[in-house]
């Protein structure tokens, strides 16, 4: 391993402008003429809009305009949607009401943007605003997910009745009755998957340019993806032809899958762009944020698991209504479906599977993809059925895992999935290893002497990345191919520069993908540079979430590597007039077998370009080739993850003693950004269980909607943590990359609470487990037991 | 309108604002250091922490106006131009404390702080309890405090102490 390879630490190459202030984020992109845009909100949950004057708001001061959904509309611009098609199980195909980027004739959620204020500063456009005059006939709401769908429930949208979006159901529903029916003990959960705000530091923002000489649009964007971004606001929104619309994300300040969507805010600066002449610039603020960012989880699950007498899982039922809020967003449909259903075999051989899933609307901000998204809760499921099942049963926990996980590979799931590769042994070995798992019974009576109950909670998870074969989702009803794009241009002097289709948002690509193309062409670090971001310079891509960018992204740059490495054989042979089949090329250095002639890496990509050793007939000129790079699978990444708590009895609160992780990413690239990526997604899923939750209230009013109400890990909420690794190699791509950045998420919070139920004696606990929560499980256990 | 006079990252400047503007906004749009950011509406995140007269403080939750004479250090000016990082700034590097980069301006400013308020002998609990105002999404704190507790020692072994 080299000092910059594979597999080393390398310190980032992006550092240098984080820590000095030189990021380059939207918010700090200004055009000329820029005006400022300032979105009017709804403050009802469900309401017709009656009537809409801005008459008074246009004349204030600064104001250019006053625009509302009625405008949108009368110049045809087009709703957004949401690309990947669920069939329910009777056959019809989900309910996707349309979603137009301002309200026209109701709004749907507290948030819902009904009307846009743009002005020479931000501060007169919010002072217009207060003069627009909107009538609005409130109407009743439903917020709850469980309510959506029963008799007198309002109605929200008039395509979907009884708020109904699909009902959709996966794997084999006589075969689970059966392993039921057949069953030596069954256990049974219901719970709430909580609703999560994602609350990347950076807030959302958008920048819309026309230019009336070229009839050009630039946006200026907070994505993970910015060519998915421009496809969707062409083909379907109808802002202006693709080849017209140029989308760049700069620096993009965490994401957790909320950039990932297309929001209404960035369709209406293109749009309004155009319609006065000048730059339109909306920046969100943290309020907006809780407000419009789409959430992530919300799901009300029934499931069941059956055990043989032996301890086997033998079967799995699973009904969840999922709440997806207002409107469908770009990728919500997929997420409870086919990032959910098909990963509710676990780490376990569960011969079979049952699952249903009911999708709903309500008068809440719209539900999309959260850091895990689907996974995290398809691991709440597994995981809290096999932890409380031992319990049950009275066997230990780690015992009961072990007779069921999967031993051989691959192995087919009843829920589509195919896993290539795992050692689920493995990392539970080293992580009770390193935890200590065998002290713990000590631990917890030395816990009891400071009047502490301290429990143990385990997760042995399973993610399913590299998000994906194309021919694959298609087939399941996704709208896009998911493959990614690289090129890699060699300048005459041999430095280079990689574009991909994949953007960072704290990942570090510009680190670890350097890396891969440094130690392959035996460059320096120093001369790959990483482009990404900009539809201009990169010419397609499917952008970063799901743990794709290293298995799938860095797979198409390795792809483009060998084609590069193929034609620089080509100028080397002509350079050393040697046969090409006698150049072998290592270390960044051609030599021609069984002779000392050689060629620096310098001297063929010069020569490749002044091109006077070769005829162009027979080579062209130049090094650059490029790679779309499509999966043969998913990729499943695993682990496991060990959480001990201690819970004050007199107080309820819990605090984080110890936590351990192992996971299997496959090959790393960069340990020490894997590790980073494992803490951050640790500390998401802590949040999960401990702290965070989205409060709506009968009305559907917005109660958690500020930091001071919603609350987000802080530093002294998390222990430090101790991060592992086992390694077995995916192989489905090229290099065995698995990808990293969900996995904390998903197995955190189920750690959590089966630690703290385990702290406490009792399974009725609700997330986020607070002290108060915590406490009132206590009372309610102590009360049963008092009474019995 | 409001006429201000106050020296930032060692410049004294003037000009005439708006009276709300905050000092978060007079950086940013006026002055354009843009290393300053902005993360919530509440003085929650503190992504937007600089130093006054030496002092940490949330550029969100003051009026420019009432910085006069006053003396200002953002994250631009931590470290000398063109000069090596000032040793906060390298220990983030160093260990990792950082993925987005987005509230990294305010966790250094924060950090800086805490050192000259509470020494370069840092441990683990000090460092978290010290971190109250300060939000990270991506990194879990864990680099964050690693980072601090290495750029709090580096601080005190006579290398470049803050301006402020």
């Amino acid at each position: 391993m080299s000092a910059t390879g594979i597999g080393a630490a390398v310190r980032r190459k992006e550092d240098q402008r984080f820590v000095t202030g030189k990021g380059h984020y939207t918010d700090d992109v200004n055009r000329p003429g820029q005006c400022y845009a300032y979105f009017l909100r709804s403050p009802h949950a469900h309401a017709r809009i009656k009537a809409i004057d801005g008459t008074a708001a246009a004349k204030m001061p600064g104001v250019l305009a006053v625009l509302t959904g009625a405008a949108l509309a009368g110049d045809k611009i087009g709703n957004l949607i949401c690309g990947w098609m669920i069939t329910s199980k009777d056959g019809t195909q989900m309910k996707m009401a349309p979603h137009p980027a301002l309200a026209h004739g109701k709004a749907n959620h507290v948030g819902d943007a009904v009307a846009v204020i743009l002005a020479e500063t931000l501060a007169q456009a919010r002072d217009a605003a207060e003069k627009v005059d909107i009538v609005y006939e409130p109407l009743p709401a439903v917020t709850d997910p469980a309510k959506a769908q029963t008799d007198g429930a309002p109605q929200i949208h008039e395509i979907a009745s009884r708020n109904t979006i699909y009902q959709w159901h996966l794997g084999d529903q006589k075969a689970a009755e059966t392993a039921f029916k057949s069953a030596h003990h069954v256990t049974r959960l219901d719970f709430v998957n909580n609703r999560l705000s994602p609350n990347a530091i950076e807030p959302r923002a958008a920048i819309g340019e026309y230019d009336a000489g070229t009839d050009g649009l630039t946006l200026w964007n907070t994505t993970q993806n910015p060519h998915v971004a421009r496809l969707v606001i062409s083909a379907f929104v109808g802002i202006a032809p693709e080849n017209k619309l140029r989308v760049i994300a700069p620096d993009v300040g965490g994401g957790f899958g909320s950039k990932i969507f297309i929001y209404p805010e960035e369709v209406v600066c293109l749009w309004a762009s155009r319609k006065i002449g000048r730059p339109v610039k909306w920046v969100s603020d943290r309020s907006e944020a809780f407000l419009t960012d789409a959430h992530g989880r919300d799901h009300v699950t029934h499931a069941e698991m059956a055990f043989d007498a032996e301890g086997k899982a033998t079967g799995l039922r699973v009904k969840t209504i999922a709440n997806l809020g207002a409107y469908m967003s770009t990728f919500s449909s997929s997420v409870p479906t086919y990032l959910y259903g098909t990963l509710l075999s676990g780490q376990y051989d569960i011969p079979a599977i049952y699952c249903e899933v009911d999708a709903v609307y309500t008068n809440t901000v719209p539900v999309d993809a959260y850091r895990g998204a689907g996974r995290p809760e398809a691991t709440f499921v597994v995981e809290r059925l096999m932890e409380v099942g031992a319990r049950e049963m009275g066997v230990d926990p780690v015992d009961l895992r072990k007779k069921n996980f999967i031993k051989t590979f691959p192995h087919q799931t009843p829920v589509i999935m195919n896993y290539d590769a795992g050692d689920y042994h493995a990392s539970l070995k080293k992580a009770l290893e390193i935890s200590d798992y065998s002290g713990f019974a000590k631990r917890k009576r030395e816990s009891a002497r400071h009047d502490k109950l301290r429990g143990v909670g385990i997760s042995t998870y399973i993610e399913a990345c590299g998000i994906a074969p194309s021919q694959a989702v298609g087939s399941l009803g996704c709208g896009v191919g998911l493959w990614e794009s690289a090129e890699v241009r060699v300048n005459p002097t041999g430095s280079v520069e990689v574009l991909t289709g994949c953007h960072q948002h704290g990942q570090g690509h510009e680190t670890t993908f350097a890396q891969v193309v440094a130690e392959r062409l035996g460059i320096p670090i120093e001369n790959v540079s990483i482009v990404h971001g900009d539809t201009d310079k990169v010419q397609f891509g499917m952008g970063t979430y799901g743990s794709r960018s290293g298995a799938v992204g860095i797979s198409a740059i390795v792809k483009a590597l060998d084609k590069i490495e193929i034609k620089a054989k080509k100028v080397a042979a002509h350079l050393m007039e040697a046969a090409e089949g006698d150049i072998i090329f290592q270390d960044g250095k051609f030599t021609v077998a069984g002779t000392d002639k050689s060629a620096a890496w310098g001297d063929v990509t010069l020569n490749a370009y002044i091109a006077h050793k070769f005829v162009g007939a027979e080579l062209e000129p130049g090094l650059k080739e490029g790679a779309f790079y499509d999966p043969v699978n998913f990729t499943f990444p695993a682990g496991c993850h060990i959480c001990e708590v201690e819970v004050d009895p007199q107080t309820g609160e819990s605090e984080i003693v110890a936590w351990t992780a192992v996971d299997d990413f496959g090959t790393v690239i960069n340990p020490m950004i894997v590790e980073g990526q494992v803490h951050g997604g640790i500390a998401q899923g802590v949040g999960q269980a401990l702290l965070e939750g989205v409060v709506y209230d009968k009305d559907g009013q917005l109660v958690t909607g500020s930091l001071m109400d919603y609350c987000m890990p802080r530093a002294h909420n998390l222990p430090t943590l101790k991060v592992d690794l086992t390694m077995t190699k995916s192989p489905s791509n090229p290099l065995g990359i698995k990808g990293c950045g969900e996995a904390g998420a998903i197995a955190a919070p189920v750690a959590v609470i089966n630690a703290i139920t385990d702290a406490i004696g009792t399974e009725d606990l609700a997330m986020p487990a607070t002290a108060q929560t915590v406490w009132q499980a206590l009372q309610k256990a102590n009360s049963r037991r008092q009474a019995a | 309108m409001s006429a201000v006079a106050l020296t930032v990252n060692g410049k004294a400047v003037t000009g005439d604002v708006d009276p709300r503007t905050l000092l978060v906004q007079y950086l940013r749009e006026h002055l354009r250091l843009t290393g300053t950011h902005v993360g919530c509406d509440t003085s929650q995140c503190g992504a937007c922490v600089v130093h006054v007269d030496g002092k940490a403080v949330k550029a969100c939750t003051v009026f420019v106006w009432q910085l006069e004479g006053a003396d200002v250090m953002t994250i631009e000016g931590l470290a000398e131009a063109n000069g090596p990082l000032h040793p906060m700034q390298e220990a983030f590097r160093e260990h990792h404390g950082l993925q987005c980069g987005y509230c990294t301006p305010g966790m250094i400013m924060t950090a800086v702080d805490m050192v000259n308020r509470k020494g370069n002998d840092l441990d683990d609990p000090t460092i978290r309890h010290e971190l109250e105002g300060n939000l990270c999404r991506c990194t879990g704190y864990h680099n964050i405090v690693k980072a601090i507790a290495a750029g709090a020692k580096a601080m005190g072994k006579g290398q470049t102490q803050p301006a402020s």
